[in-house]
């Protein structure tokens, strides 16, 4: 594990935004955000500036396009929720292609949509952009408190180890004949993830007394730029 | 199922980040005392637990599928204090490395997901710890009921942000019963997985349960003589 291997949503690459570091960009992400959360609702010139802004940071970062669009899925069941809400609002009705709708609605629904997707394209944009260790010492840099820093680092450490545990258990399950999502199987699912979580606390014990014998006092040195 | 931007106006979303921030703030002064010097490594390892816990998603009928918010498993396995730690760690990476839950909506995801469920999931455990007999069997049905509590709690109190900082002229009643149906339907699928993963705990490490020590306490040790036969 370590820095050089990335993460799932990371894009390899040596762009100007690769190498930004992450405070600036997380801060930048933050304030970008605040202002198009904050931009009413049927502005729609600024939302296309904004939208302008974004396209422009993503051409700069070399991150092709058809690599973040399909990964825009993750915003599926809000906009579900987004495509809803003129049809659940009330309000003055309004005629779109022939189907009655409210307006308040299909305003909000639209913004939702709109604020929305920014919203993940731009996170998106970070994620692809960023090393995980970048982030933490950008975050630690951001006087995030240091255990904060600290738990995120190991989660992301062993985030693929984890991950990749519960795999072969499913694998297992699934090999057995069990089909984890049917409730029929809950209680086999569930003693998988009471052995998961056991394996994990155990993981982390292992880990703190490995790192009590190289000498850890609660701090991580590692974490300092040693490039 | 995280809060996306845009979902709840500026000022209502810098709110629950203040919140947020400060329910965090206690939370890792308070953590100290439920794992001590050793609580980066294991915190870490718990909140990966919850990420890929939540990984697994389950049926709620009509075709769509809810996933485990693991508030109220993690409040009994670990601890209240750590279980907030490790949720809004969880919320964090994938804000930041995921693009899941925007991230000026980071404030109201923690405090929906990671202290609501977690402070209604303990409140209910401990209230029926008290209730119940003292006797591990009970762990697990008083861990169901903390997650079966907490989830439409959850769902009510997005709901009042929602009336307060809602960017929809949506009826609020109907919103407020529909949210509450439908969460009380995902709260009863986590209810039957928390109560089970409990269990198995309980069964095979129960000092690992942190909310079982106080039973494991009130155990003595019993030694018998052997009568040869």
């Amino acid at each position: 594990m370590g820095a050089g291997h990335g993460h799932r949503l990371f894009f390899h690459g040596h762009g100007p935004i690769h190498r930004a570091p992450a405070h600036v960009k997380v801060l930048a992400l933050l304030g970008f955000m605040l202002v198009v959360v904050a931009t009413p609702r049927q502005a729609y010139g600024v939302f296309a500036v904004e939208a302008l802004v974004l396209l422009a940071v993503i051409v700069v970062s070399r991150v092709p396009l058809r690599y973040l669009l399909p990964r825009m899925v993750i915003e599926l069941p809000f906009a579900v929720f987004a495509v809803l809400m003129p049809f659940i609002s009330h309000g003055p009705r309004t005629d779109v292609l022939g189907v009655s709708v409210s307006e308040p609605g299909l305003v909000a629904g639209i913004a939702l949509l709109v604020k929305g997707s920014i919203g993940v394209l731009a996170a998106l944009t970070l994620a692809s952009t960023t090393e995980p260790q970048d982030l933490l010492r950008g975050l630690q840099r951001l006087r995030m408190p240091e255990l904060v820093v600290q738990i995120m680092g190991f989660m992301i450490r062993y985030l693929d180890v984890v991950t990749a545990e519960l795999g072969r258990m499913m694998t297992a399950l699934r090999s057995r004949g069990c089909d984890p999502r049917s409730p029929r199987h809950w209680p086999v699912l569930a003693r998988s993830l009471g052995a998961l979580f056991i394996r994990s606390y155990e993981r982390g014990e292992r880990v703190h007394l490995a790192m009590l014998s190289r000498g850890y006092d609660g701090k991580l040195p590692q974490l300092e730029k040693t490039s | 199922m995280h809060v996306p931007d845009g979902f709840l106006d500026a000022p209502t979303s810098v709110a629950t980040g203040v919140v947020a921030a400060a329910a965090v703030a206690v939370a890792l002064r308070a953590a100290r005392h439920e794992l001590d010097d050793r609580t980066a490594p294991r915190a870490g390892l718990v909140a990966t637990f919850v990420f890929a816990a939540q990984m697994i998603n389950f049926p709620v009928g009509a075709g769509t599928s809810g996933h485990l918010m693991g508030g109220a498993l993690a409040a009994v396995l670990a601890g209240p204090w750590t279980a907030v730690l490790c949720l809004a760690v969880v919320l964090l990476v994938q804000a930041l490395l995921m693009a899941d839950g925007g991230i000026t909506a980071l404030g109201t995801n923690i405090t929906l997901i990671g202290i609501v469920t977690v402070a209604v999931g303990w409140a209910v455990f401990v209230l029926l710890r008290r209730v119940l007999p003292k006797r591990l069997e009970m762990v697990a049905p008083a861990a169901a009921a903390g997650a079966l509590a907490s989830v439409p709690v959850a769902a009510l109190l997005f709901t009042g942000l929602f009336a307060i900082g809602g960017n929809a002229p949506v009826d609020l009643a109907a919103v407020a019963t529909a949210m509450f149906g439908w969460h009380t339907v995902i709260g009863i699928g986590e209810a039957v997985i928390t109560g089970l993963v409990v269990a198995s705990v309980v069964a095979t490490r129960p000092d690992l349960v942190h909310g079982a020590r106080p039973l494991i306490a009130e155990r003595e040790l019993v030694t018998r003589k052997v009568v040869p036969s």
